[in-house]
């Protein structure tokens, strides 16, 4: 594979496409730089002294980003400039906060959040480096699945740890095979319904308003779908559960445009999260706190977490007490994973957590853009899976913080402490890099005598990828969709009319 | 099927094979991509929601520990005497960065009051509390630019009117008895001493944990409430010390024609819708008939307890109210609970006991020394004060003092013939134990009965000023109360066991 699709240097265009990677460098230096800032800034509020080891954290974050930077540089090279950057800015603001809280709790968290980064990064760089064409992740998509379903089964097995059986526990390691297991099922989704999609869009049968698809066009992707739902909602683990039901509708109807199933979807889901609400303990008291936050201090037995979070979010106001200055600490269990929005609340203000929203959504619409840009099906929707996992978790997880939805348990994405979390978004990003890089890619170099007419299977003078597409999954699929997608509203010479001829080759 | 009509005919034309209309990727890409940015504005405006729209009523909220973690971030400002801090702050390195400290904390409990990060704050302390911590708005010096740099305003320094020694006189001079202090410059209306005993260490309850819970049970638990400010809060019958007042209001509506003119009164005097009769505490006392002068030197009950009937409840209420009686919110700043004289009492006889200090009639130690202090200003009674600066951390000036005229209970005649009867009680009477070489002293002693029929222990009472000379301004006015006299006489009593105190307090602040 690898082989065939050496890309770069192969065909070497005339026309300069700006690679932004001297951007994507002063980028990521920036990042750096204001991870340090923050670093510093919270050892002066707290002792009143820059903290001694902030150049050494400086470095070790600056030489992760820059090895991740060089391979990037390398190995993809025309990859949106901001991904990288953004990821670094989040897990630096990430080790900063965790080290401010360190300083509040009296632990030690930040230096194994930092051994954690850097596996993230490492393995960021081989999928970075090792994963030229992500089109190979296609073929194992059932084998994703099936990785995915066991990941996520083994802990059931496992004692519950924090209420949860969504822990694997190895000695001082603790891991959530859940995280991992989002990105395996993100990639199945985009590799079933990239395959699919025209089988599931077109045929059916009416029943009432809705059109349903035939059973074996839907049906593995729902059995898959519903399994893995069920172990989560077995293992309690709803916020995933949830994620990953958003994931699905998502990719669902950006591959076949029925918007009719997003409604049934919502319904169910409705009803499903209504019945688990009222009756599943555990649920049932987290749907109580977020209907009546304040109702532990009116009983006398104090503030509950939801309650500090809220004072927490108050106390930051617009501006924020500060880095290092605030109380959010009070929140005490999980304040450095769950509840860590809260101390951006708190020390950065509404200003400070806008800007950070702000960030993820840049990295999530880039995520989108990549896939929009994108003319393989498959590329796409792994992209769009991808990015709206990320918006979808950050959805949620701030929403249940500052009382907007129920609290689901789940993580801040680069920001929370824990390490299975972090090296998964890094390894999402490695994937949005990817694609980005086959997105943003130019063009083979437009032929310059005009073809004699228009061939059906145009030869090339090099057309390496040309076996390697035959013996490819969804071949079929995309033969099957090219009248649909011809008529795609764009008009660049990246056109759906050109997508058969040229995206074998563009990859 | 798509709710999307308008933007999908283009594909209508291929679709229409399935015989729906399907939209493109991108487009369905971007309708998720746009719903993806909904959601992260959902979260802003919910932010927005939390920590601007709602922010107030969470700080606000008991539970909310930010507050107090604030307020103990840094050293709390001083209280002083003297010039010199009775208060400090240590800091602890626990939840809270510093914790109150006390120099001399009983002798200065009925002033400061206690700041406890468990009990919350008394007396100055309490009033004061936006100073010493810093939360005034006086204090900060441009409130915007502080609240941009959010630098903690360091908290702001009390100055009292506290003469230290007189202080130190009043408790020494308690001892273990229990009992209050209160002395005043009658000029000025400044609070010059406030002592209660017994007292206790507002250190001792400062901060938190166990140790804190256990004293403060302790103190609780003690059948002498020593943290009652018996100066400020507990009011007694004032008994004879009442007499002043009932003298001041027979002069001033002319019942009588003057001091040395005898009175109509009958010894017993028996009240005419009662058949009990007010008697004397010594039949040897030739109070029948006798005049305001030898009527207050030997406490006659009699004499006064007539004067108040024949002044009338009207005229008796005037004056007891003028000399600030019946105030339902005294401030100095720290709050006093009002002294009280009945105003609807039914008859000549309660009239005639409330007049002589008795019925009703109760009355704070400091009221008492207001009392004492309109006399000696000749006549204008000034308001009591406590504080008498107010500055910010370095001591610039954000609240003087300025003295303010409560009224005029009596006319400078009347005042002039009330001291000539005090320094003769002082002189002549029961009140020789205040009596200083050198200086004129003029005082009224009491034995106030306490509980029914008498039962209780009565209290001691003195009421004083003293003067240099005796064309001088009175320095200071003074009313001591002792509870747990163990006398029976009256005004021996007074004179035995509260005049001494008085006179260590008043020479305290005649020797400067």
């Amino acid at each position: 594979m690898a082989a065939v699709t050496a890309p770069a240097p192969g065909p070497a265009s005339p026309q300069r496409v700006p690679t932004r990677r001297t951007t994507e460098l002063g980028l990521v230096l920036l990042a750096v730089l204001i991870a340090a800032f923050g670093y510093a800034d919270v050892g002066c509020a707290i002792d009143g002294r820059v903290p001694a080891d902030t150049a050494r954290y400086g470095i070790g974050l600056g030489v992760l980003a820059l090895l991740a930077h060089a391979a990037v540089r390398w190995r993809a090279r025309y990859a949106d400039p901001l991904l990288l950057p953004l990821a670094v800015l989040l897990n630096g603001l990430g080790l900063v906060v965790i080290y401010r809280l360190d300083r509040a709790t009296a632990t030690a968290s930040a230096p194994s959040q930092l051994v954690w980064s850097a596996i993230g990064v490492v393995l960021f760089i081989g999928v970075v480096l090792f994963l030229r064409d992500y089109r190979v992740l296609q073929r194992y998509a059932y084998v994703f699945a099936f990785c995915a379903i066991v990941l996520m089964v083994i802990p059931a097995f496992l004692p519950a740890v924090y209420g949860a059986k969504i822990w694997i526990k190895v000695g001082p390691l603790s891991f959530q095979p859940g995280e991992v297991a989002k990105i395996a099922l993100a990639v199945f989704f985009a590799a079933y319904l990239a395959a699919n999609r025209d089988a599931l869009a077109l045929t059916g049968r009416r029943i009432w308003v809705v059109e349903l698809p035939r059973g074996r066009d839907l049906g593995p992707i729902l059995v898959i779908w519903l399994l893995s739902s069920g172990v989560l909602f077995l293992e309690q683990d709803l916020g995933t559960c949830l994620i990953f039901f958003g994931m699905f509708v998502m990719m669902l109807y950006v591959a076949t445009g029925r918007t009719g199933w997003i409604a049934v979807g919502l319904v169910l889901v409705g009803l499903a999260v209504a019945v688990v609400g009222l009756f599943e303990p555990h649920v049932h008291s987290r749907f109580v706190d977020w209907l009546h936050p304040l109702a532990s201090i009116e009983a006398g037995q104090g503030a509950g977490q939801l309650a500090q979070s809220l004072f927490a979010f108050a106390a930051g106001g617009l501006l924020g007490t500060g880095l290092g200055q605030g109380h959010s600490y009070l929140i005490g269990f999980a304040v450095k994973s769950d509840w860590i929005l809260a101390t951006f609340g708190e020390e950065l203000g509404l200003v400070g957590l806008a800007a950070l929203l702000l960030v993820y959504a840049v990295l999530v619409v880039r995520g989108y853009r990549s896939g929009i840009m994108l003319q393989d099906p498959f590329g796409r929707l792994l992209s769009i899976g991808l990015a709206s996992l990320l918006a979808l978790q950050v959805f949620v997880v701030a929403a249940g913080v500052t009382d907007l939805i129920p609290l689901t348990g789940m993580t801040m994405p680069f920001l929370a402490q824990g390490g299975s979390s972090l090296v998964t978004n890094w390894i999402l990003v490695a994937l949005l890099i990817r694609t980005s890089h086959a997105a943003r890619r130019p063009a083979l170099p437009p032929v310059p005598p005009p073809p004699p007419a228009p061939p059906i299977r145009p030869a090339r003078p090099s057309q390496p990828p040309e076996p390697e597409q035959s013996h490819q999954e969804p071949q079929k699929s995309q033969q099957s969709q090219e009248p649909h997608s011809s008529s795609e509203p764009r008009t660049s010479p990246e056109d759906d009319g050109g997508e058969q001829t040229q995206a074998v080759p563009k990859v | 099927m798509s709710p999307f009509g308008r933007g999908s005919r283009r594909e209508s034309r291929d679709a229409s094979v399935a015989g729906a209309v399907r939209l493109s990727l991108s487009r369905t890409a971007r309708r998720a991509g746009l719903f993806c940015l909904l959601l992260i504005l959902l979260l802003l405006i919910n932010c927005s929601r939390v920590q601007v729209v709602r922010s107030k009523g969470y700080d606000d909220n008991p539970a909310n520990q930010r507050a107090t973690l604030a307020r103990y971030a840094q050293p709390r400002g001083d209280i002083l005497v003297g010039g010199r801090a009775v208060t400090g702050s240590r800091a602890t390195g626990g939840t809270f960065d510093y914790v109150r400290t006390y120099t001399a904390g009983p002798l200065y409990a009925p002033v400061t009051g206690f700041s406890s990060q468990t009990y919350g704050n008394t007396l100055l302390e309490g009033v004061e509390d936006g100073v010493l911590s810093g939360t005034d708005s006086r204090l900060a010096g441009f409130a915007l630019l502080n609240a941009i740099t959010r630098d903690p305003v360091p908290g702001g320094k009390v100055l009292t009117t506290i003469n230290a020694k007189a202080q130190q006189a009043a408790f020494a001079g308690l001892g273990g008895k229990r009992g209050a202090v209160a002395a005043i410059e009658p000029a000025t209306g400044r609070i010059l001493a406030l002592a209660s005993t017994p007292s206790f260490d507002p250190g001792s309850i400062a901060g938190t944990g166990s140790a804190t819970v256990a004293a403060w049970s302790a103190l609780n638990a003690r059948a002498t409430q020593p943290m009652l400010n018996r100066a400020l809060r507990q009011t007694y019958p004032p008994g004879s010390t009442f007499k002043i007042v009932t003298a001041s209001a027979a002069l001033t509506d002319g019942v009588v024609d003057g001091i040395d003119t005898p009175t109509d009164s009958p010894d017993p005097y028996t009240p005419s819708d009662t058949t009990t009769p007010i008697t004397n505490e010594s039949a040897a006392d030739a109070c029948q008939n006798a005049t305001l002068r030898y009527a207050m030197q030997v406490s006659c009950n009699t004499v006064f307890a007539k004067l108040g009937d024949d002044v009338g409840e009207a005229g008796m209420v005037r004056m007891a109210q003028a000399f600030g009686f019946n105030q339902s919110a005294q401030t100095i700043p720290v709050g006093v609970v009002p002294s009280v004289f009945d105003t609807s009492m039914t008859g000549q006889a309660f009239l005639a006991l409330s007049s002589i200090g008795q019925y009703n009639t109760a009355a704070t130690p400091l009221q008492m020394a207001e009392v004492g202090a309109a006399v000696a200003d000749n006549g204008t009674l000034m308001q009591p004060q406590l504080v008498a600066s107010v500055t910010r951390s370095d001591g610039r000036q954000v609240q003087g003092f300025t003295p303010r005229t409560f009224g005029q209970p009596i006319s400078p005649t009347v005042a002039a013939e009330l001291q000539q009867m005090m320094v003769n009680v002082v002189t002549n009477g029961t009140g020789t134990n205040a009596a200083i070489p050198g200086a004129v002293v003029g005082g009224k002693t009491g034995t106030a009965q306490n509980g029914v029929n008498n039962s209780g222990t009565p209290y001691a009472w003195f009421v004083a000023y003293a003067k240099p000379s005796p064309t001088a301004a009175s320095p200071v006015a003074v009313a001591v109360v002792i509870e747990d006299s163990n006398a029976t006489r009256a005004d021996v009593s007074g004179g035995g066991l509260a005049a001494p105190v008085a006179r260590a307090v008043m020479q305290a602040v005649l020797n400067g």
